[in-house]
């Protein structure tokens, strides 16, 4: 019934390219495409459920403190009020990507300013917003003097919990003979997933079994968290998350909402959905901490690197184990054998830090990459040439090989496409108008890595077949390489594939995070159509290098069956297996990539326009080129946010968050984003997964706003070191004019 | 109070703080239409009113005694899509689909709106008929948020249907 | 959101006899639903004035145009006699907001558009603004956007928008209608006002009183730019900036009109300014000139310092370009 793989060794056999549908890798269009252009594709908070309840959180107005007392009288008394809960199985955070267990609970326990404390739950959503602002509530308020709210006044600065730090040779000596040396500190700013969907729960409760709809990206973790923050088995909880609205990290663990709408729900005996307004997505869920990192690049004067030092400090709240892993790509992407790693966190009273779109490598490439252009003008080396000499044959620390690592070919297919000058970088050389134009560029990289997998695929009589698994599509394309992945292995076309997903009943995937997605999940998908296409070779007595499958039908030794035909009124059904084996600590995993870019920089206002961006990436196989350009496209549009708009505004009298809406986080607009020019790099990685792909959900977004800032030097001559760069920090070091 | 969805008349007796928005999302189950940020920051919940787009989180559904109301269900459906709906799917002009219904009414009303010679703030000459380039689609479509960052693909089928119309 | 009654009369005579304590009049109600939602306001009678006229654009006697109070946004920048005669108008509004909000923001809702100090808009802070005497949260917290202009100690919120600076630039006048049919005009430049010892009021409105249409004056020709500085390309509050109307004639400023936004708790509109200029050849050092007379009072509160270079350097931009001097 099932065939597992531990990815102990490389799988070379490299099935897909054996097959003969020819649909993998094609542009193909989303399965799921006409429901969701037409408003037919059903997120968390619109399913319908007659009697539903609504409810609203209700967040802390102090950074730290308890709940003295919850004055219900105020609101039960107004129209259509239900009920107000401030229970202890509700969560004070939401739970940290792949926890698998409750966060932070104990709601009276205020830690940090908009922390939920209650739900008011009414018959409509009206009554509910209007009793929720209304509720009154009396707390016990730390001193806010005494309180560490800022990392610029954190004292006690603890090692990252999962970030392991290096000390290799002597760095200080490296930089001191070094032929050229960069000793820069770099800073960025918080940033919120904001994804465009909401937090939403809509939660049903039968007395025994607990029926959420949410919008989460891993159930196989949520269950476990939901269940253990509500006290019960988890075979008494599904969690159906079909579609969902964007992640970015933010829906990686459960939000406060699907604990509260259940406890809510199992209080009431009937259904309760609460939805988080857009300034509790901002303020209740996920930050990105900030960071300041300091790099240090020791080259010889051919501009290799000798010596190589990233330092990085973060921050989140106490109890927190996440700690931005800043340094993940510093680890393997550059030589150097003198070398420093390490990541430093702070405890403050913020909301709750954890995983946004590329934890680590978001912040840790940028600042790297604007280091490296640094180099690469101190020593008169082409930015391009630069990073081509400092490819590591082996990794630097771990002394085990690469696995697929095409850097040098997007490097180069990048800079053709682009048109990229890589021996003049005078700054200041183009002006038009008001405009300084300018050039940048940067390396792409991002940790491969692959999660245990289930993925059931079903050879129906009829000729066509059924993936199910509680993998979640969070825009990703989930449904529809899926569907390739089956379709290429069993010789149907995609639209033959039923594609189901996002329920917590089916077997059970790695869930969207990571970026590993599409690759274990499709691995165990395709190890599920190996054991379909082996009983179909029994039924024909012929060995799988004999058999082809193709648009339906079966064919070998020159005899070609319809499927129906073969199946005979059967269904196949198979259980496919994936685990992740020794090729994880054997080789050295990731994918890269190289941005280019050119911006103009306002001479006078010091805004910056990104004109024109293109991105090389190698991520191993291309599963659906449309749709893996996409995952490129958007991640570069996070880098033009982090580079110029993203930042989250803290207040550092009580640490609330100031800009908690879309009208004051400026996530970059339609007119920020010029065309953007995606190659993919094809490439096979045995090592990585047995479809031979590789990660690409966040490989887009890690070091593009390094090109950025690298552009805006060549622009205008202004080295800037702070992220966003934003027109005030650009003026502050413009000449007058 | 009567209004027309879509071409059908619905009744509103409800509570006046409700939203267009909540009214088609709860009470017509009409969900195509988005909650992104209920403050008219994102443009999710655009739907057209009389043929122009609107943030529909910042109009009270009591507010539109005899209005005609269109939303993305009224556009086209998966069986039958709007040239908009259908060049969305083509270009890949989404991700995870959830601003995709606001950004496909949007681009239906910026096209009328352009037909009409309405200038943007990327128009040079204001009083010369400006044409939709991919500049003049950003601009018009900039009150429409993607975090999936789908923008390059939407501005390609924007400008394929504007291309096809002609 | 609180409850509210509904009231949605047929004329302005009704409208105006149903303005009492607690009503409000919502128009587009771009501004004041987004508000209501987060109970900074809490009107007890709300006053749907949508289906009483003042929807129309119409010469004036004078040469002018006259610009009906609920006459969208969209409609008022589309206006192919705004855009050929007063075009600084259309580049503001378009300047704006979004396509969808243009659409249903009003020409006397966009007047009163309240600021968007995030304090202000914060119910769980302190704000003069919203509950008087409860403190300024912005004075010593996150004030990047707030005023480095006319501001003090009890308020230092900016008006955010976008239309009204191109109209003080433009010299308009609002109309107003009182309760008992009285009317009376009020020079946009006027209108709005600086916090003082009232950081509650926003303008001049006085209860009752309800803006039915603002009148531009006959125009005035020459180069006419708006320009809007923000982080942002677009959908996003400025923050600064400028609209200037400035004819040149042999080589010489023959006339000029300048104001500012997002600079103080009104668009900023200084008399010397427009003198200086008017007459002068354009050269740097008029325009430092300039400069100088705008920020010589300018004050930062932390965050917002980097404004008064912004603006200085921003102003210089624009006379360079309105003058055609060399950029």
């Amino acid at each position: 019934m099932s065939k597992s793989i531990t990815l102990d060794q490389p799988d070379e056999r490299n099935l897909l390219d054996r097959m003969a549908q020819g649909t993998i890798g094609k542009p193909r269009n989303r399965l799921e495409g006409p429901d969701k252009v037409s408003g037919v594709a059903t997120y968390a908070a619109e399913f319908p459920a007659s009697n539903a309840a609504n409810g609203v959180l209700v967040t802390a107005t102090i950074s730290k403190g308890e709940v003295v007392s919850i004055d219900e009288g105020s609101v039960m008394d107004m129209p259509g009020v239900l009920a107000v809960i401030s229970d202890q199985r509700m969560i004070a955070r939401p739970a940290q990507g792949g926890a698998g267990e409750a966060p932070v609970q104990q709601v009276r326990q205020v830690d940090y300013w908009g922390q939920p404390v209650a739900v008011v739950v009414a018959e409509s959503f009206e009554q509910a917003r209007d009793a929720a602002r209304r509720l009154k509530i009396t707390y016990n308020a730390d001193d806010a003097g005494e309180l560490v709210l800022n990392p610029e006044d954190a004292k006690v600065w603890e090692e990252a919990p999962d970030t392991e730090t290096v000390q290799q040779g002597a760095l200080p000596q490296a930089m001191a003979e070094a032929a050229h040396a960069i000793d820069a500190t770099y800073t960025t700013e918080g940033h919120n997933s904001a994804p465009m969907e909401p937090h939403a729960a809509l939660a049903e409760w039968d007395g025994t079994k607990l029926t959420v709809h949410a919008s989460l990206q891993m159930l196989n973790y949520n269950i476990d968290e939901l269940a253990d923050s509500l006290g019960l088995d988890a075979e008494n909880v599904h969690l159906l998350s079909p579609y969902v609205g964007g992640g970015f990290g933010s829906k990686l663990g459960i939000s406060p909402d699907v604990a509260a709408a259940s406890v809510a729900a199992m209080q009431l005996g009937r259904p309760v959905r609460v939805v988080l307004s857009r300034q509790q997505v901002f303020h209740s869920v996920i930050r990105r901490t900030e960071t300041t990192q300091r790099l240090r690049l020791a080259a010889d004067s051919d501009g290799r690197l000798q010596g190589f030092g990233h330092e990085a400090k973060v921050t989140n709240l106490p109890e927190e184990e996440f700690a931005e892993p800043v340094t993940q790509a510093s680890a393997f992407l550059y030589p150097g054998q003198d070398r420093v790693l390490k990541v430093e966190m702070a405890r403050i009273h913020r909301m709750t830090a954890g995983s946004v779109r590329a934890p680590g490598e978001a912040v840790g490439m940028q600042a790297l990459e604007a280091a490296m252009d640094e180099l690469a003008e101190k020593s008169g080396i082409g930015p391009v040439e630069l990073r081509l000499r400092n490819i590591p044959e082996r990794h630097p620390s771990d002394d085990i090989p690469y696995s697929s690592r095409r850097l040098a070919e997007c490097l180069k297919a990048g800079a053709e496409a682009f048109g990229w000058d890589d021996d003049d970088r005078r700054p200041a050389q183009r002006r038009e108008g008001e405009w300084w134009i300018g050039t940048g560029m940067a390396t792409a990289a991002r940790i491969h890595n692959i999660a245990k997998a289930e993925a059931s695929v079903t050879l129906m009589e009829d000729g066509t077949a059924v993936v199910a698994t509680d993998m979640t599509d969070i825009g990703t394309g989930t449904y529809t390489v899926l569907g390739q992945i089956a379709g290429e292995m069993l010789g149907l076309d995609p639209a033959d594939v039923l594609v189901r997903l996002g329920d917590s009943n089916l077997a059970t995937g790695p869930g969207s995070g990571g970026s590993w997605g599409a690759s274990s999940s499709g691995s165990a998908v395709q190890i599920a159509c190996e054991a379909i296409r082996e009983e179909l070779c029994d039924m024909l007595g012929c060995k799988d290098e004999d058999l082809t499958l193709k648009d339906g039908f079966a064919i070998h030794s020159n005899r070609r069956q319809s499927l129906p035909e073969l199946l005979n009124g059967r269904n196949i059904e198979k259980l496919g297996k994936l685990e992740p084996g020794d090729t994880e600590d054997d080789f050295s995993q990731a994918s890269y990539g190289a941005f280019f870019t050119e911006v103009a920089v306002n001479a006078h206002t010091g805004e910056t326009r990104v004109r024109r961006m293109s991105g090389a990436f190698g991520i191993g196989r291309v599963l659906n080129e449309k749709t893996a350009k996409s995952q490129c496209m958007g991640g570069m549009v996070w880098c033009i946010g982090s580079a110029l708009t993203e930042s989250m505004m803290f207040d550092r009298r009580d640490g609330h968050l100031v800009n908690h809406d879309l009208a004051e986080y400026h996530v970059p607009v339609n007119r920020d984003v010029p065309h953007l020019n995606v190659i993919m790099v094809e490439e096979r990685d045995p090592a990585a997964s047995p479809l031979q792909a590789k990660g690409v959900g966040e490989l887009g977004i890690c070091g593009g706003a390094g090109a950025i800032c690298n552009a805006i030097y060549n622009a205008c001559g202004v080295r800037l070191r702070s992220f966003p760069m934003t027109p005030d920090k650009l003026i502050a070091e413009l000449p007058d004019i | 109070m009567k209004l027309a969805i879509n071409g059908t008349t619905q009744g509103f007796e409800g509570d006046p703080r409700t939203s267009l928005l909540d009214f088609l999302r709860r009470d017509c189950g009409l969900t195509g239409t988005k909650k992104g940020c209920d403050h008219g920051q994102c443009g999710a919940c655009t739907v057209l009113v009389n043929g122009q787009r609107i943030n529909s989180c910042l109009t009270l559904a009591v507010m539109h005694e005899d209005d005609e109301i269109t939303t993305i269900e009224g556009l086209g459906t998966p069986q039958d899509m709007h040239p908009l709906q259908a060049a969305f799917v083509d270009h890949d002009g989404y991700q995870c689909g959830y601003c995709t219904p606001g950004q496909i009414c949007s681009a239906k009303a910026m096209l009328d709106e352009a037909q009409a010679g309405w200038p943007s703030a990327v128009t040079g000459d204001l009083t010369a008929e400006a044409e939709l380039t991919p500049e003049e689609i950003r601009e018009r479509m900039s009150g429409n948020l993607c975090r999936c960052g789908a923008y390059s693909n939407i501005v390609d089928a924007i400008t394929q249907v504007k291309e096809d119309a002609r | 959101m609180r409850p509210f009654d509904y009231q949605r009369p047929d004329g302005l005579d009704h409208a105006s006899l149903l303005d009492r304590d607690g009503a409000t009049l919502i128009a587009g109600g771009t501004n004041l639903l987004d508000l209501m939602k987060l109970q900074v306001e809490t009107p007890e009678t709300l006053v749907d004035i949508n289906r009483i006229g003042l929807d129309k654009i119409e010469p004036t006697g004078e040469g002018g145009i006259r610009i009906g109070a609920l006459v969208s946004n969209s409609t008022c920048a589309a206006d192919p006699r705004i855009r050929a005669d007063w075009p600084l108008l259309s580049r503001a509004i378009l300047a704006g907001a979004s396509g969808q909000l243009r659409n249903k923001a009003t020409t006397g809702g966009n007047l009163c558009q309240r600021t968007r100090c995030y304090y202000f808009m914060n119910i769980d802070m302190p704000c003069n603004k919203r509950e008087p005497g409860t403190g300024c949260s912005a004075l010593n917290g996150r004030n990047r956007i707030h005023a480095v202009l006319g501001a003090n100690e009890n308020c230092i919120a900016t008006y955010p928008g976008d239309m009204a600076v191109a109209m003080y630039a433009l010299d308009a006048t609002v109309e107003i209608a009182g309760p008992d049919k009285a009317s009376r005009s009020v020079r946009v430049r006027d209108f709005h006002r600086l916090p003082g010892e009232r950081p509650e009021l926003d303008n001049v409105l006085e209860a009752g009183e309800v803006i039915t249409g603002v009148t531009l004056p006959a125009p005035v020709g020459g180069t006419q730019l708006y320009r809007k500085v923000r982080e942002r390309s677009s959908y996003a509050f400025a923050l600064v900036s400028i609209a200037a109307a400035l004819r040149m004639e042999e080589g010489a400023i023959s006339r000029a009109s300048l104001a500012f936004g997002s600079m103080a708790h009104k668009p900023w509109h200084d008399l010397r300014i427009d003198a200086a200029l008017t007459g002068a050849k354009p050269s740097d050092a008029l325009f430092d000139h300039v400069a100088d007379l705008l920020l010589e009072d300018a004050e930062g509160y932390g965050e917002n310092d980097f404004k008064i270079p912004l603006a200085r350097r921003t102003v210089k931009a624009v006379l360079r370009e309105a003058t055609g001097a060399s950029t």
